[in-house]
């Protein structure tokens, strides 16, 4: 049995490694260029990273008390 | 497939059946390399723990368990000639003990189906039919030799494709000065580590799940509890609100995902209503709804993740291919996009496509377990987090890791990545209770944010990517903003 399940899952790993071995891909270059041109365009909007208006971030509000 | 012997049965047709009573047509079953015989309608009733999709029996209309995506199955004999059930190459119905159509020797036979043919041959004969579908000359030698210098030709043609580092092209980019994120919220309620927790696409709802079984949806605002659930088991180790925001789905070591609908009446519990969906043969580790409230991905200790059909708990597709238990998942952010990526103990992170099971491409970079894999808001990249203390950013469409983000000072594992909504940021939670934020294209760590006291189990972003949510073994979630 082991030598069965062996032989076939062998047989499943060269077929996958097949397939993977055929995938189209590009240039890291123009993979990074992408990347970094989605970052830039949506850097506006990123709250995080440029801050917005205190007013408009419902977390950084000033919270008045709560009575427990 | 059959791993063990199974002993000499003399007398199947009138077998005591674990209900008690004795029964024809028994289906004999192993269930943790015990073999015990089940009645047809205790298998129904008894809810033994297999998992479940459904198959009608041809003959009494009732559900039957089919454990056809892992390793056993159960069919009465009819359901099986009458649907003429494929199964993969791990299964097979021990059912009956008689001549071998090959041999002629009287032994217990497998029952097994090749593209609907039924063949009854003892397992030697099993066993030599495989090795007849060598082709001369192959061997399991020879086909070592091929995957191994399959592997090598992958990796020198994505190697061929990689002519400069993703921070080298960064360089023109503006450094990032240290930003302004501080706790805003802490959300004290559990009584125990918080594993997991999701938010809302209201982006103020949030559900959070821990160790001790308990599963609270906040209102990050107001800080108010809108519902907790106990549930059974402990450790709850996955939770995810529906895109609808009706309902939350969550599991754990009990090795389900069930969907809780979220219901105003503060007098139901979700309790009540509560939806099994999925079943797995290891503990849960992740789930998330796809688009819709209707279909739920899981992923498992038992090594696969699987997609389920929510309104009927039926198993839709199931993803094999990591060879530990799979940790995390996430799902392609695009609406179009059918795919998603997983990351396991195996230190593989793989990219399926939803329809048809495959596994698309597959990056082995890390040393030690993939804790968490998260999609860039783009879509096109991946970040994954591991116990060897390094994230790792991963680009689809050339196939191949672009940046790690360590140092050395970093020891513990990292067990949670999020993106910021540019994908600029990375916010990775580590087992040393901090939250590095680092620059995903200069490849640099632009702060560390302090404040949990326990290690960081999960961060979130919100879907506004105006805040971050994190979660940690002290109990606690913080909300950063």
């Amino acid at each position: 049995m082991t030598s069965n399940s062996s032989i076939s899952s062998m047989r499943r790993l060269v077929e996958q490694l097949k397939l993977e071995a055929s995938v189209e891909r590009i240039k890291v270059s123009q993979a990074a260029a992408e990347l970094q041109h989605f970052c830039l365009q949506n850097a506006g909007r990123d709250a995080l990273l440029v801050g917005v208006p205190a007013g408009s971030n419902p977390f950084r509000e000033p919270r008045s008390c709560v009575v427990v | 497939m059959f791993k063990n012997d199974f002993s000499t049965p003399t007398d199947l047709e009138c077998s005591p059946t674990r209900d008690g009573g004795t029964q024809m047509h028994t289906v004999k079953v192993e269930q943790s390399h015990k073999l015990e015989h089940f009645s047809i309608r205790s298998l129904v009733t008894d809810n033994p723990p297999l998992c479940k999709t459904r198959l009608t029996s041809a003959r009494t209309n009732k559900y039957l368990p089919d454990v056809r995506a892992h390793t056993r199955n159960i069919f009465s004999e009819e359901c099986v000639r009458s649907t003429g059930a494929v199964m993969c190459d791990q299964t097979f119905v021990a059912v009956t003990f008689g001549p071998c159509e090959s041999c002629a020797k009287t032994s217990p036979l497998m029952n097994i189906y090749i593209k609907t043919e039924p063949i009854n041959y003892c397992s030697f004969c099993v066993e030599k039919m495989a090795c007849q579908g060598l082709q001369a000359g192959e061997s399991l030698a020879s086909l070592k030799r091929e995957s191994a210098t399959l592997k090598k030709k992958l990796d020198e043609e994505r190697n061929k494709l990689n002519d400069v580092e993703l921070s080298k092209v960064a360089e023109k980019v503006e450094t990032l000065s240290s930003l302004s994120i501080k706790t805003r919220r802490v959300l004290k309620g559990h009584n125990n580590k918080v594993l997991c927790m999701d938010w809302c696409k209201d982006k103020r709802r949030m559900v959070s799940s821990s160790q001790d079984g308990k599963v609270i949806v906040w209102d990050a605002f107001t800080l108010n509890k809108e519902h907790a659930m106990s549930l059974p088991c402990t450790w709850v180790m996955a939770c995810a609100y529906a895109p609808s925001g009706c309902a939350v789905a969550c599991g754990g070591l009990d090795n389900k995902c069930c969907v809780f609908p979220l219901s105003m009446d503060p007098n139901e519990s979700p309790v009540t209503k509560k939806k099994l969906v999925a079943m797995h043969t290891n503990y849960l580790s992740a789930c998330t709804f796809t688009n819709s409230d209707m279909q739920l991905l899981t992923s498992s200790g038992d090594g696969t993740c699987a997609l389920w059909d929510v309104e009927s708990g039926q198993l839709l597709q199931s993803f094999h291919g990591h060879t530990a238990d799979t940790l995390s998942l996430d799902l392609a952010p695009s609406e179009t996009g059918n795919t998603f990526v997983s990351g396991g103990c195996d230190k593989k992170a793989n990219v399926w496509d939803m329809r048809s099971g495959q596994n698309i491409q597959s990056f082995e970079n890390h040393q030690s377990d993939i804790n968490c894999v998260k999609y860039y808001p783009s879509g096109d990249a991946f970040a994954s987090a591991s116990d060897d203390a390094t994230c790792r950013f991963y680009d689809l469409r050339a196939d191949r890791e672009v940046a790690v983000y360590q140092k050395e000072s970093i020891i513990f594992g990292a067990s949670t990545v999020d993106f910021s909504l540019s994908g600029r940021l990375l916010f990775a939670g580590y087992n040393d209770y901090t939250i590095n934020v680092w620059d995903v294209l200069k490849g640099n760590r632009i702060s560390t944010m302090y404040g949990h006291e326990n290690r960081v189990s999960r961060v979130r972003l919100s879907p506004d990517g105006t805040a971050l949510c994190s979660a940690s073994w002290d109990t606690t979630l913080r909300i950063w903003a």
